[in-house]
């Protein structure tokens, strides 16, 4: 009797080694729940075709050789979108002459709004570096797509409205892969060093 | 006389030469300190105050070129026993002010949402109105708030009813209250 409660003690123990084995295995495979996110951001990014703020057409093939930083916002945005390019604009300043090697990226997500006369005025209080983007609706749904970002047209109190999306900044290589992400209200250190790894590539 | 005359004379045209005593040189340097405290709390803490409610240094931001929309900050503390509600805003440069809550969820997505009801102060609690949190939304901007510059705004209150304050302008990635913003 004891024998047998032992011997079953042991294969539950070794099942659960088993399973615990397997549980480990599966975690560390490529198909892990664990890796979900980085196998979808592998995907982030693809070709796109956008008006710049001076007017100019620039499509993911102008900018093959040279990693860039992309985000999405709207000038219409009290608060996210000035913060970003503001840190954006301090942080090519503390970049010096490697900065010369990134391209910065901001993205309209409200067309409607965002024209290129628009953003060309806003963009003069940053750094004249940050490229302006908008276009279509269609082209801006295509860019949103491809960078898998959230946005989102909220209506407001008498007939306006806002816009929700994503806060991140993309950071994309010379190959226009997808290399890591700023988070908005990251440390100014970190994202310093994030940027510079990507221009060293 | 001579003397007295001369001593009167040096009194009045060199007051600063004057030799004091002690207790008068320490009148004078509580004097310059309480003067100096004075000024730079106005500066920079600077108070308001309606009823059981203190407004602690509304500030807000330069915005850039052409935009039209602002946001302010402050904190609200409510010194009485009942709770209070921060139930609307006017100010002289937008043509509507609205209290909002701005939050970044665990995907990076922004959502802003105006507060219908207002911010509740609760009994002798605080309410920080601060980047990323909530915040006030100056729209339809009729002049841009600029660096160094203030300007005036009138909170509502459910209870302690109306009180002016004025906003500070600070730099436009200015007053982070997370480190490492830069600045």
């Amino acid at each position: 009797m004891a024998a047998k409660s032992g011997r079953a003690a042991l294969v539950a123990i070794a099942a659960g080694a088993v399973l615990l084995g397997a549980g480990t295995v599966y975690l560390l495979s490529p198909n892990s729940p664990l890796r979900e996110q980085q196998s979808a951001v592998v995907e982030i990014g693809g070709p796109f075709k956008l008006t710049t703020q001076d007017g100019k057409p620039l499509s993911n093939e102008d900018l093959k050789g040279s990693p860039f930083a992309v985000f999405f916002g709207f000038t219409h945005c009290p608060e996210v979108c000035p913060t970003t390019l503001w840190e954006m604009s301090e942080a090519l300043k503390a970049l010096g002459d490697k900065a010369d090697k990134l391209k910065v990226l901001f993205v309209s997500v409200d067309p409607e709004r965002d024209t290129p006369e628009f953003m060309s005025r806003y963009l003069k209080s940053f750094d004249p570096r940050i490229i302006g983007l908008t276009g279509s609706q269609e082209a801006i749904d295509a860019v949103g797509k491809a960078y898998r970002v959230y946005s989102k047209k909220v209506p407001t109190d008498g007939g306006d409205y806002t816009m929700d999306h994503t806060a991140s900044v993309y950071l994309m290589d010379a190959e226009g892969r997808f290399s890591g992400v700023i988070s908005y209200e990251e440390d100014s250190k970190v994202r310093l060093a994030k940027l510079e790894r990507l221009v060293n590539g | 006389m001579h003397s007295n005359s001369r001593s009167f004379a040096r009194a009045v045209a060199y007051p600063f030469n004057r030799s004091r005593s002690l207790e008068e040189r320490l009148g004078i340097l509580a004097l310059a300190i309480a003067l100096l405290f004075a000024m730079s709390h106005s500066l920079w803490a600077h108070e308001f105050k309606a009823g059981d409610i203190e407004i602690v240094h509304p500030w807000s931001r330069a915005i850039p070129a052409g935009a039209k929309v602002a946001a302010g900050y402050l904190t609200l503390k409510n010194d009485g026993s009942t709770a209070d509600r921060l139930v609307s805003i006017t100010s002289e440069i937008a043509g509507k002010s609205e209290v909002h809550e701005m939050a970044v969820d665990a995907n990076g997505v922004m959502t802003m949402r105006q507060v219908p009801n207002g911010v509740e102060i609760p009994a002798g609690g605080e309410v920080e109105l601060k980047p990323g949190a909530y915040h006030i939304m100056f729209m339809d901007l009729k002049q841009a708030p600029k660096k160094g510059e203030s300007f005036k705004a009138t909170l509502t209150f459910e209870k302690a009813g109306n009180v002016d304050v004025e906003f500070s302008v600070g730099d436009m990635g200015g007053e982070n209250d997370h480190s490492g913003h830069g600045g």
